[in-house]
């Protein structure tokens, strides 16, 4: 079994009136020196099987095919 | 005109849309279920409003990947209008059949109020009953209307007349860029709005501002039915 981590992160100057939110909010709590806040998504993806290599080109598909709007977004793979 | 609606698990807004193209067309629409592979021969398929797939993952992302949505792109491929409103919008950008995305509104609250829109672009198969530049009236109700595309593709919609729709007087609801309220493709032929005209068409709604758009349609769909 493959466990891996993809990660999906908005693309520099796309606006994120999410992070911008979170970002006043922790100003709000007292929090000093936050500068900008940025919010993603985080998958933890099972995979069958030992081919690492063939589950991150599978990974990297599935960005591209459904987990990831590669308009607005970035994604990265990590393999553990 | 015979029309289709695609019907979605969460989609809320298509009894809406059946009774409109109904009362407009003068013939129910069919209706195409998320499984089906394909779509009977018709001029019109319109893809309607609601929260597909509970708007998990991205809004219309997963909607976009559905069975049906491989026969919206054949019929679009084919020249057969297309429309998507709201959610339906949502859709077809995930799916590629439109340029850009549809991102949290700015002001990150589910707006649900009339705005003013100007007709963009007069002269295309779904404005032509409106005049260039005409104030409409017409209802929004979404979460996600914020429209976002890169510097290029923004430059290339702007400069073929793709943006068809905008928010006009000061109504933009949802901080899209360039206002922009609604688009079609580069061919014509497949339009998104985030506005609901299904929802302002007879005096019983309080206007009939969106008649235009459906009479257009109809129209089109009369012109080629002459040509042929």
């Amino acid at each position: 079994m493959i466990k891996a981590r993809v990660t999906v992160t908005l693309k520099n100057g796309v606006l994120d009136p999410q992070g911008k939110a979170i970002e006043h909010a922790l100003d709000g709590l007292g929090f000093e020196g936050v500068g900008q806040v940025r919010q993603g998504k985080v998958f933890d993806i099972e995979i069958e099987g030992a081919d690492k290599a063939k589950a991150e080109a599978d990974l990297k598909a599935m960005c591209d095919k459904l987990l990831a709007n590669t308009v607005i977004e970035n994604y990265s793979v990590s393999i553990t | 005109m015979k029309s289709a609606v695609v019907v979605l698990p969460g989609l809320n807004r298509d009894r809406d849309m059946i009774a409109a193209l109904t009362k407009i067309s003068g013939k129910a629409p069919v209706t195409i279920w998320q499984t089906d592979t394909e779509i009977p021969d018709v001029d019109l398929i319109v893809i309607p409003g609601g929260f597909s797939y509970g708007d998990y993952l991205r809004c219309g992302a997963i909607a976009a990947r559905m069975p049906v949505m491989r026969a919206v792109a054949e019929k679009a491929a084919k020249g057969v209008s297309v429309i998507g409103v709201c959610n339906g919008f949502q859709i077809l950008v995930e799916a590629g059949l439109l340029p850009g995305a549809l991102m949290r509104n700015s002001s990150l609250k589910f707006v649900c109020r009339e705005v003013k829109l100007q007709v963009a672009n007069a002269n295309t198969a779904f404005t032509h009953r409106y005049q260039p530049g005409q104030i409409i009236r017409c209802p929004v109700a979404h979460h996600d209307g914020n429209y976002f595309a890169d510097a290029g593709t923004l430059a290339r919609i702007e400069g073929e007349g793709q943006v068809v729709f905008r928010y006009a007087e000061g109504t933009n609801p949802n901080g899209s860029i360039n206002d922009i309220a609604g688009i079609v493709n580069a061919r014509g032929n497949v339009l998104g709005l985030m506005p609901h005209p299904e929802n302002l068409i007879e005096p019983a709604h309080g206007g009939t501002d969106g008649r235009g758009l459906f009479e257009s349609v109809l129209g089109s769909a009369q012109r080629e039915l002459v040509d042929a």
